[in-house]
Parts: C-alpha cells; structure tokens; sequence
C-alpha cells in the first residue's frame, strides 16, 4: 500500500507562542517541533506498512526550517519525503494549504493518507476533509482505531456521545487521535538511516500552483486584531488540616456555586 | 434582510441556542436541522425558517451529505453567512462547505459582530485575535459556552430539503454508531461546571469521587491526558490540548498538576478550584482557590459539605 503521512512543523506549544507583525504565526522566533498527533500519523502508517507491505513518504508544507521535523519524521521508519516550500507560501490559511497539500498529493497516488486529527498551533481540524473535498477521495477521520483489510479501510471514530464505525475503500484519508496507537522512539540506526534518506523539495511552481492562490496575498480571511490576555494569577491557597473540604465548599459558596 | 444559517448537527443542543442567539443579530435566522426539528424550541430562540434534511442519504455517510446538502441551500437563498457548531462534525461541514463554495472559514469563535467580525481564543487561550472572512461569506464555527441565550420568539415556517447527494459524498459508510457512558451529566464541552480528575485519582474505580462531586454541583465529568492515558477515564472526556477545549463558568481540577497539555484545554474557564496534594503544582497558580491535601480525604468531606447545604 502507498501511504502518505501528512506531518507539519509547529510552534511548541509547551514554549512561548505568538503572532508576527503580519498576524500570521510567528514561526522564525519560535521553538519549533514536530506536530505531536503526527508522530500517532506515522507510527500507523508504519504498522501498516509492516502489515501489508508498501512504502511510507511523509508530506510536508512548510518553511526551510521544516526539515528538521522531516528528519525526525523519518527517523521512526518512513521510506522518504517531500518538502513542499515556497516563499510565496507565507501566511496561508487553511483553504489555501489544502490546495497546495492536494496538488502535492496529485503527484503521489497515495492509496492511503493519514494525517493527525489537528494541530496543537491552530487546532482547526479542517484539513481532512477539505483534501477529501478537493482529491474526491473518502475521509475517515478522529479515528481511534484502524484496520485495514485489502483496499477496505474500518475506522472506528471517536464522538462526543460515544464512537462510530465507519468504512469506505482505497483511496481515502484517515485522521488519527493519540488514542489510535503508542509512536514508536526513533532508534540510533533509525536516527542515521534518515540522514540519508531522500527528500524532494517542490516548489508551487514545480505543483503548478499560482502564488497569487496562496499565502496572505491569497488568504481566505484575515486577522485584524491579536492581543495577549492577561495571564491568570493564583488566588487563596490554604492546606487541609482537617477542613480543606469544607473550606472548599465555603469558597463555591461566596460563588454561589453550591 | 438576508437569511442567517445556522446549522443543527445532532440535536438541539446549548450551542445551537447561543448560535440562534448570535444569528439574529446578523440577519433572519434560518436553522437548518439533520434529522428531526425541534421546531418549538429553535422558535423560542428566535428562527424563522426550519431547512430540513434527513433519510438514509443523511444519515448512512459521514459527513459529506450534510455539506452538499448546506451547500445547495447557501447557493439558493444566499445567506449573509452561515454559522456551525465547534465540533468535530460541524467543523468538518465547515470545511468542506469552504471548498465547495470557495469560501474562507473561521473556527471555534467565542463571538461574532454584525459586520462578521470573530472573536477567537488561539495559543491554549493565552491570546485573543479579531478576524474576518475575506473571500465569500462568513462560514463561521461558534465554540459552546460563547454566548448566553436569550429567547425571541419566533413562528418558524418549515420547509423540508430535497437531498440530492452525489457517490462521491456517499464514499463513507457509517455502519453503526455507538453511546458510550455519560448518563444525565451536561455535555463536557457545554457544561456551566466541570470537575475532572487526573493522575492523583490513583485508578478508574477511584472517578466514582470525580463524578459524585460532579453530580452533586450538577457538572460534567473531565480528566487529564494522564488519567486518560493510564485508562482511568475515557478519551472523549479529556479536557486539553488533545482533548476537549472547555470554558465553563467553574472548573474543578482534582488531582491534575495542571501540565500546559491540560491548561491548553482549561484556562479560559472562569473559576478554577484545585485541590492537589503537591503545593508545587502547577494548576495552583492558576486556581483561584486551592487545597493543598489529599484528595481521597478532601473531596468526600466537600461531597458531604454540600449536601449539609442542599
């Protein structure tokens, strides 16, 4: 099976996040990593692969910078990448990343695409079904388990009331929550192995796609207003000797929650 | 003046009445409702008209059916903008309405002005940002807990859809959709109150503390990513930044160090109450009253407090 994993760089979310002067997330200052959900990405399409035989290539969109997140993408096991990058692609909003994802997945057949069920920078949840949308494929997504049988794909999707089983067959997209598997650690040799391994750079000329369609010259909506918030500051602290619960309800009380 | 629609996935839930709620202030509110309408209920808060769709074309697929089906409609009545649930199935509608209309969109605003300016909470609730659409119309998805709904009474005329859905939207098969525990609690992402447990809840058995505080203030049930992970609570109560984002008007951490991963998910909530036997932890900074101690002695005797008061 021929499996493409979409894995993008973000800021750390565990790290100070801002936005740039233009209102589009400042990456260039940031402490950039790997996706979190997209490391459960790549571990499934690995199992598959290991499974069912096939190859594994990783998908990227994003700034020069971005490559050291592929590296770390290939040092858990996947065949290569592609890099897609391009100036013009600054500031791009969701709509317009889909269309230059879905140009690059155009040239790469994927049989199956998997991606992360978000992403911890903008947390939209969008980009599954607007590839769908747009490649005409199905999409299968919030699956927290996957199982694959010939070109027939079950996914059971999670829900607010409970979970769904969904199906559909080849070729199709399934977006994973962190429930779905455990990723693996890259290994010494995994680590070395991706050094070597190859990664195209496209650009959007090389996808056909105009500059004017994307980034903030093409952008779909835009920020006109970003400020911090006040950061929350602890109140009352007291430690329990005996009454911290009935403390507790003293406080919800002066609330008016109990 | 132009139609407003609003989008009813699953029922009527607290986030269709604030979304009933913000539509009228940006034109006449349209609801356009999968399944059975509530038609009393959306008229209370105000719609005018009642779009419905249903049958096994609805219903039997994920998804992409009900985004034909909105989309159809947008093209016919040409709405001043078209307003879905933060959910997981109404930003998916959301988005693939945007590409089938060529459309921008905006997700998980916490308010909408007349002019279809949105309000959103981005970077774990630490920024606010204003943003508008500017290719089309607003698509615009409303997180719950936004607004507070207010009634204005309306005599909805219905009108139910043609469905005309193409195989390319019936590629997803939904064989069969399953309830898992919740009971008579508020929905997690609507609750006015949430009380959740995290890692110091010590095992699974142990959440009955969780949900017996929950119930008695009449609150939805949570847990850390670490408490979901040791498999004490089920993964679509996870409140945080793979989880649920919540914003009630109480939140309750019981157990939880309050690791970024779980403020990411909880920091906009309007009162935080901790209790934590680690004076260091994280969460207290946060709180607006803690209690350093142990959970297993605090929360029976809080559980006990409130029913002295009721």
């Amino acid at each position: 099976m021929n499996i493409v994993v979409l894995v993008k760089q973000v800021p750390d979310s565990g790290a100070e996040r801002t936005l740039s002067a233009d209102y589009s997330v400042d990456r260039a200052s940031a402490s950039n990593v790997i996706n979190e959900m997209d490391e459960y990405a790549i571990e499934e399409a690995l199992k598959i692969k290991e499974a069912h035989g096939g190859e594994v290539t990783v998908l990227t969109v994003g700034p020069a910078g971005a490559t050291e997140s592929i590296r770390k993408a290939l040092s858990m096991g996947p065949d290569k990448a592609v890099h897609v990058q391009d100036d013009a692609l600054h500031g791009s909003c969701a709509v317009a990343t889909s269309k230059v994802l879905a140009a690059a997945l155009r040239t790469l057949n994927a049989d199956l695409i998997i991606s992360g069920a978000e992403s911890t920078d903008g947390r939209v949840q969008v980009v599954p079904h607007m590839l769908a949308e747009l490649l005409g494929v199905a999409a299968l997504t919030g699956a927290r388990k996957l199982t694959v049988d010939g070109s027939q794909l079950t996914v059971e999707r999670q829900t607010d009331e409970g979970y769904e089983v969904v199906t559909a067959a080849t070729p199709a997209i399934v977006s994973v929550w962190d429930t779905i598997n455990e990723p693996r650690y890259p290994s010494f040799k995994g680590i070395m192995a991706a050094k070597k391994k190859p990664v195209q750079s496209l650009s959007l000329g090389d996808l056909g796609v105009s500059a004017g369609e994307v980034g903030s010259a093409g952008a779909t909506s835009q920020v006109l207003e970003y400020a911090k918030r006040p950061a929350r500051t602890g109140g009352a602290k007291v430690v329990d000797e005996g009454t911290g619960g009935e403390q507790l309800v003293a406080y919800l009380a002066t609330e008016k929650f109990v | 003046m132009a139609e407003v629609l609003v989008v009813v996935e699953n029922g009527v839930k607290k986030v269709t009445l604030e979304m009933l709620t913000i539509a009228r202030g940006l034109g006449s509110v349209s609801a356009v409702v999968f399944g059975d309408a509530d038609t009393a209920k959306l008229g209370e808060f105000g719609a005018e008209k009642i779009y419905t769709a249903s049958g096994e074309d609805v219903d039997g697929y994920l998804v992409a059916p009900k985004a034909t089906v909105v989309a159809e409609l947008v093209k016919r009545v040409q709405p001043a903008a078209v307003l879905l649930a933060s959910t997981q199935e109404g930003k998916e509608i959301a988005a693939r309405l945007a590409i089938k209309l060529d459309n921008g969109l905006l997700t998980d605003a916490v308010g909408l002005d007349a002019d279809g300016t949105a309000t959103q909470a981005i970077f774990a609730g630490s920024a606010i940002v204003k943003s508008k659409v500017t290719k089309g119309l607003p698509i615009v998805t409303i997180r719950p807990n936004s607004v507070t709904p207010e009634p204005s009474a309306a005599t909805p005329a219905v009108e139910e859809l043609t469905v005309a859905v193409s195989d390319t939207d019936k590629l997803t098969k939904v064989v069969e959709r399953v309830a898992e525990q919740k009971g008579s609690r508020p929905e997690l992402t609507e609750a006015g109150i949430v009380v959740s447990g995290g890692r110091g809840v010590g095992n699974a058995d142990n959440f009955k503390l969780v949900e017996e505080l929950a119930d008695l203030l009449g609150g939805a049930v949570g847990a850390s990513r670490a408490a979901v992970d040791s498999g004490y609570y089920p993964h679509q109560f996870q409140v945080g930044q793979t989880g649920k984002t919540v914003s009630p008007q109480l939140y309750v951490a019981l157990g939880i160090s309050g690791a970024i991963q779980h403020r990411a998910g909880m920091q906009t909530s309007k009162t935080i109450v901790a209790v934590n036997k680690d004076a260091e932890a994280p969460i207290f900074e946060l709180a607006d009253f803690g209690v350093v101690g142990d959970l297993f002695k605090v929360v029976p005797q809080a559980a006990d407090e409130i029913r002295k008061r009721k």
